[in-house]
């Protein structure tokens, strides 16, 4: 793909992500929400945000994987025991990134 | 934070020095990813106008990492734009969640805000107005740091690239997932947000297995959030 055609591209994939971003935020605004609506959407980041971690840290390389070579799944657990308890973000981040390294540099 | 259960505007020339503290520990989790994102897309061989192009419309670090791959493979453009379409399509939620939090704003203002909602910054807003922390050019400044860091780390890995190899060695790939799981992390605060992860989590997995792709997180996403919702009113003795 020539460098036109890849720039062109990458215009409508920024074009449907912000179709993603701003619809609702722009439909909705200015409507009252039903007080259901509001408690379940509430759920909305712990359960997408747990989607997200589950695959990322199961399937690192696009399949299930719960072995003891999976550092990432490993390596997550810790930061998130870590993230619960100190609430902190950067830290859990900094820490799993280092056990990844030092597997990795270990040959693990 | 100073500003906590505030809705005070910050105080004049501490704008941007709120905002950089604020999305701190977003940045120092986007430079390294968008550091393996830059590689990962020069490596591609798209051009680096494209590589930082991309970070800075688009700004879906997922989608971005995934069309890199379509883009090695010699994915056709609408395959590209389909996919990225899918990847993202979890946005909408957090669009719909953020709507009522937002609800005295102009549509201008809207507008602006939807352009740079991400994962993150939709995890960082939801707790901040949680907290009553509703400054509107705060909120928006937030926002600028949060991708000025993606874009800046994007250009460190276009620089960086033949030093950093794939960046597995200095673990750039856990870099997404870790700010997932640190998320996460300050979003349980009640048994439900609990039923509510281990639903989406268990449905996304199962989703994966099934093929489902980037529509999976959204699906698991809306029945996780269901499921926490049934157990809220469930505990608290009301008819769903």
């Amino acid at each position: 793909m020539d460098d036109r055609t890849a720039f062109l591209t990458i215009a409508a994939m920024a074009a449907v992500t912000y179709a993603t971003r701003s619809g609702p935020l722009l439909f909705l605004a200015g409507r009252t929400l039903p007080p259901a609506a509001i408690r379940f959407l509430a759920h909305v980041p712990a359960a997408v945000l747990a989607a997200l971690s589950a695959v990322a840290l199961l399937r690192p390389e696009g399949r299930f994987d719960a072995g003891p070579g999976n550092l990432i799944l490993w390596a997550g657990l810790i930061a998130f025991a870590l993230a619960l308890r100190t609430r902190g973000f950067f830290g859990p981040v900094a820490l799993g990134m280092a056990l990844v390294a030092a597997g990795r540099w270990l040959g693990m | 934070m100073s500003a906590r259960g505030s809705t005070a505007a910050p105080p004049p020339g501490g704008l941007a020095r709120q905002a950089l503290a604020r999305s701190l520990p977003i940045a120092l989790g986007y430079v390294p990813v968008g550091m393996a994102y830059g590689v990962l897309a020069g490596k591609a061989g798209l051009g680096a106008v494209n590589v930082l192009a991309m970070s800075l419309l688009v700004y879906a670090g997922s989608a971005q990492l995934v069309a890199v791959g379509l883009f090695a493979a010699g994915a056709s453009a609408l395959s590209l734009v389909a996919m990225t379409f899918a990847v993202n399509l979890r946005h909408l939620l957090f669009s719909a969640a953020m709507a009522p939090l937002l609800s005295g704003w102009r549509k201008r203002e809207l507008a602006a805000f939807a352009f740079e909602l991400t994962d993150e910054t939709f995890a960082l807003h939801a707790a901040r107005f949680g907290r009553g922390e509703r400054d509107k050019a705060l909120t928006l400044s937030i926002n600028v740091a949060a991708q000025a860091a993606w874009v800046a780390g994007t250009a460190l890995g276009v620089v960086l690239g033949d030093v950093l190899g794939d960046g597995r060695a200095f673990a750039l790939d856990f870099a997404l997932p870790g700010m997932f799981l640190a998320l996460l992390a300050g979003q349980l605060k009640a048994r439900s947000h609990v039923a509510a992860a281990v639903a989406g989590a268990a449905l996304a997995l199962a989703a994966a297995h099934f093929g489902a792709g980037g529509a999976g997180a959204l699906g698991a996403g809306l029945a996780g959030a269901a499921c926490g919702f049934g157990v809220e009113r469930w505990m608290t003795g009301r008819p769903s």
